[in-house]
């Protein structure tokens, strides 16, 4: 059964059909991308699997379950995680403890534990710590975890984003733009990342790009959004070659 | 080699507790075997009040991020509750040792339950919205106290909001007894506030917030507070977050207006006002508004600089330098080249520690 599937998923703002009639089926280990043109309505839906907008239209399935009507919180503990286009780092929290943040659901202690530091305070925040910092080193950020998330350079502030992720322990995972502002140095070892990520943890990725060698080299499958509408789908090869695709990128040859 | 480490935060924790027992055992001996002045001892029970609403008020403003103006307020209801509550008991508990710590926690209560009334519609909300509703809450919670009374005869207890009621209402003059005088406020609160007390109560909340912050309860508010849209991607309860740290905030406000008021003869209503909320409010926001640390120390120098003042031949001029000292404090606390020296000197330890580790 596939991890992620969509149906008919349409949303309006008002007479904009910003997205409609979008049938997206991911299945568990795919690495599976979205692109289209700015403005296609990607980060759009994004936002309606994150339960940031509620679609007008159409179902939402996690494995298995529902997703349509749930909130942010209800959905990332069901299982989804992401990223942002332009990067939503706690600023003032150390890199350590924005990751830590991820990892709030998954350990269970009382306030008046928090407040005292005894009882399960003491055992779950060890572990979380550990964890964290396995986590911090698959990213190689774990030099930095006293460091002040808005410290960190550019590339490091994307990477801590998807260790922050990865931290809720999601079924899923959505990269929305991961590579934006970097070199093609930073661009070619997030490229490892992605796959090291996919392949170790067992995770199914969703992810938006305009890098094109980014999405050529990594992706398996891609869906081509060009004005809210599925322009193609299927293999990553195919679609690159698609002359519709090619067109809605970089225009009509006349 | 096995090693003892500390977290970061955990040793900044420890120096905090540390700094707060040096001033706690300075101050103690200084008033015990020095020759302390009559307006110094006066200053001490204000001055820790003053840092526990701070630093309590720090938790809104520094660690959730919203601003709330109505910190006299939840001072306010502490105050009279535990005023009422002490007056009320003198007689039945005897020990002082028992009663203060039961008004302490009762005037907290009661603060953090209206703190929590306050928030449910709120808190939802985002914008500056917590900030207009605390302002008038303050002003509200003022004006009501100013006109409540509060007073029991042989048939029992009396309550009115506003004078006419109790004018009309015939007392046993022989059994009456009056607890809360409207604009008179409370008198006759029996002075257990003393500077020891007081440092003990900053002790213990400082050692509850600043465990509150490092916990996963801690980081979901200050994750909410850098970033709403990701805390919440992050499956953090934002709402619920926040209502902690108010609620929290609250309580020790409510406690150390319990403080206040076991201080003073004559307890009023008129002193909670919109001024003093103020003044509080620029101890956190001129103490930087991360550390509670800091905002201690600001409250310290802002708090007593003034007073101290007094006595000198300046005492003209002791709201000029004030104002003075304010300003120095934003621009010190904000100008770059502050903020290069304390980089250099975080560098230059960092790199003595990683030698002193080496060896």
């Amino acid at each position: 059964m596939a991890i992620l599937e969509t149906n008919d998923l349409s949303i309006q703002f008002g007479g904009l059909k910003a997205v409609s009639h979008l049938d997206l089926k991911i299945e568990k280990g795919e690495l599976y991308g979205l692109i289209g043109p700015n403005g296609a309505g990607k980060t759009t839906v994004f936002n309606m699997l994150t339960g940031v907008y509620q679609p007008t239209g159409g179902t939402i399935y996690l494995d298995g379950v529902c997703l349509n009507g749930k909130n942010p919180v209800e959905i990332n503990k069901l299982g989804i995680a992401r990223t942002f286009q332009n990067i939503r780092l706690f600023g003032k929290m150390s890199v350590l403890d924005n990751v830590r943040v991820g990892f709030g659901n998954s350990i269970k202690y009382s306030l008046l534990e928090s407040f005292f530091h005894v009882g399960r305070y003491r055992k779950n925040e060890k572990v979380v710590t550990e964890k964290a910092i396995e986590l911090l080193k698959v990213f190689d950020l774990d030099g930095e975890k006293d460091t002040l998330a808005s410290n960190l350079p550019y590339g490091k502030q994307r990477k801590l984003e998807i260790a922050r992720a990865m931290a809720t322990n999601p079924k899923l995972l959505l990269l929305d733009e991961p590579a934006a502002g970097m070199n093609p140095n930073e661009t070619a070892e997030l490229m490892n990342t992605i796959r090291f990520v996919r392949d170790n943890f067992d995770m199914t990725i969703l992810l938006i790009e305009h890098d094109m060698k980014l999405v050529g080299g990594i992706c398996e499958k891609l869906t081509v959004l060009n004005f809210g509408t599925e322009l193609a789908k299927g293999n990553t090869a195919e679609v690159l070659h698609d002359p519709r695709v090619i067109t809605a990128y970089i225009g009509e040859d006349e | 080699m096995k090693k003892f480490t500390l977290s970061k935060p955990a040793k900044d924790r420890y120096i905090t507790y540390g700094m707060l027992a040096v001033i706690a055992l300075v101050v103690q001996l200084y008033i015990t075997y020095g020759d302390a002045s009559r307006s110094f001892k006066g200053l001490l029970v204000p001055t820790c009040v003053y840092i526990l609403a701070a630093i309590a008020l720090n938790l809104v403003v520094g660690i959730s991020g919203e601003l709330s103006l109505g910190q006299a307020g939840f001072m306010c209801i502490g105050a009279y509750v535990g005023s009422t509550f002490s007056v009320m008991t003198e007689e039945l508990i005897a020990s002082s040792a028992l009663r203060f710590p039961l008004a302490l926690l009762l005037g907290g209560m009661v603060a953090a339950v209206f703190g929590f009334l306050i928030g449910i519609p709120v808190l939802r909300l985002r914008g500056d919205y917590l900030a207009i509703v605390t302002l008038a809450f303050g002003e509200i919670i003022k004006s009501v106290f100013n006109n409540i009374y509060l007073s029991t005869d042989k048939n029992g207890l009396f309550f009115s909001i506003g004078v006419e009621s109790k004018a009309n209402h015939e007392f046993d003059a022989a059994t009456q007894v009056d607890y809360i005088k409207g604009a008179m406020g409370i008198s006759g609160t029996p002075r257990d506030s003393t500077f020891l007390i007081c440092m003990v109560v900053i002790f213990i909340a400082m050692f509850v917030m600043l465990n509150f912050i490092d916990s996963k309860q801690g980081r979901a508010v200050m994750a909410s507070r850098d970033n709403r849209i990701a805390a919440e991607a992050m499956g953090v309860n934002v709402t619920r977050a926040k209502m902690t740290a108010f609620v929290m905030s609250a309580f020790f406000a409510g406690v150390a207006g319990v403080l206040y008021s076991h201080n003073l003869n004559t307890l009023q209503a008129s002193t909670f006002n919109y001024n003093l909320s103020i003044q509080i409010l620029v101890f956190v926001v001129l103490g930087g508004m991360t550390k509670m640390r800091s905002v201690m120390i600001a409250t310290i120098i802002l708090y007593v600089l003034p007073e101290a003042l007094r006595g000198f031949n300046l005492s003209n001029y002791r709201m000029l330098i004030y104002a003075i000292a304010l300003i120095a404090m934003m621009l010190i606390n904000n100008s770059a080249a502050i903020k290069r020296v304390r980089e250099f000197l975080r560098a230059k330890f960092a790199r003595n520690k990683n030698v002193g580790g080496e060896v």
